[in-house]
């Protein structure tokens, strides 16, 4: 049986697809059986990110209809054997998404996949709930800043709340993936410190993702930066991410915390 | 001059944390945890009415989430001639 996980936010715009894509091809990297699905019916993105908005022939509100077979509408990565995408429909009205019909879709790819991430739309509404709501874990992307803090607070609540696990009375495990990091920012002390918002949501830290250039590169060339370039300061942050998903205990690295004396003159100059 | 400013200027994150910590408190004792509150509030205001007289106004349920242990804290005003009103 698989693991379903969920990448999931409140606010729009921090990084949920991006990190899905990310994770799901870092895990995929590994041999593991991976699933990426976008829950974001009517602004399907993920295909995109992926580089497979192309290949999306039959999507996830079709294997609920019964238009087609679940197998008929997984989409393989062409890098990766074992990375697949399950893409969100474009046009169609969004309560096609129903609680029956996703739970019958997550309980066939939990018996076929070894992860499968939920990507949820923003906002609280029927997406972001349906997507959370059949999770073994949950990924809670968030910027440093304040209305993104606020926002994963709210979301915090709804995962302890709106799950099948919070209403079976059992634990949802959470972590904070902490992405667009800027480590010259928060040392000058204009943006929250890592600590800062640790302390605020109280769960514990998955990963720091510094905020870089690569992971736009990389979205425009329609790859996830882990397989785009797996050198650069995002993918390694993503790869180590991955690793602790696992369950390794991995210590997390602030950025710029590492810098030599030298370094820390000429990064604030540079800013 | 751009040096100085550069100097005088005070950090905005630690406004940032500070303003986050009290709406937060706030909120996940309106917002996040409302079905349960409201439950609580409700029974208690039931148990306490039944020996002394309160005002519904006065009384404040506020559950605060914190990382090991979360905290419920009411506050019931409870006026000087309650007991002989509700006898």
């Amino acid at each position: 049986m698989g693991k379903v996980i969920v990448v999931t936010s409140g606010k729009g715009g921090v990084g949920k697809t991006t990190s899905s894509a990310a994770l799901g091809a870092a895990l995929a990297q590994n041999g593991e059986k991976v699933v990426v699905v976008d829950f974001d019916v009517g602004l399907r993105n993920l295909d995109l990110v992926m580089g497979a908005e192309r290949r999306v022939v039959y999507d996830l509100v079709n294997v609920i209809q019964g238009e087609a077979k679940l197998a008929q509408a997984l989409i393989r990565d062409k890098r990766v054997e074992t990375l697949y995408l399950l893409a969100a429909s474009q046009t169609r009205d969004k309560d096609n998404l129903t609680q029956e019909g996703v739970e019958k879709v997550i309980a066939a790819l939990k018996s076929a996949f070894d992860w499968v991430i939920c990507d949820s739309p923003a906002g609280i509404e029927r997406g972001a709930t349906l997507a959370m709501r059949h999770a073994d874990v949950a990924i809670v992307v968030t910027n440093p800043e304040v209305s993104s803090v606020r926002d994963s607070d709210r979301i915090i609540g709804l995962l302890d709340s709106k799950t099948l696990k919070a209403e079976n009375g059992e634990r949802m495990e959470k972590h904070l993936l902490l992405t667009r990091y800027d480590p010259v920012r928060a040392e000058r002390g204009d943006m929250l410190k890592v600590d800062d918002v640790l302390e605020i949501l109280s769960i514990p830290l998955l990963g720091i993702i510094p905020e870089s250039m690569d992971v736009l590169r990389a979205s425009n060339v329609g790859s996830p930066v882990t397989l785009a370039d797996n050198r650069s300061a995002p993918a390694i942050a993503y790869f180590e991410a991955a690793r602790r998903l696992k369950g390794e205990a991995l210590p997390v690295a602030v950025p710029g915390e590492k810098r030599s004396f030298f370094g820390k003159i000429f990064g604030r100059k540079a800013a | 001059m751009n040096f100085r400013r550069l100097f005088s200027r005070s950090q905005s994150a630690p406004a940032a944390r500070d303003r986050l910590q009290v709406l937060l408190a706030h909120e996940r004792a309106t917002v996040g945890g409302s079905d349960l509150v409201t439950k609580l509030r409700e029974e208690i205001l039931r148990v306490i009415a039944k020996h002394v007289q309160i005002d519904d106004e006065k009384v404040t349920v506020k559950m605060e989430r914190g990382a090991k242990v979360s905290t419920l804290a009411v506050d019931i005003e409870i006026p000087f001639d309650a007991g002989k009103k509700a006898a």
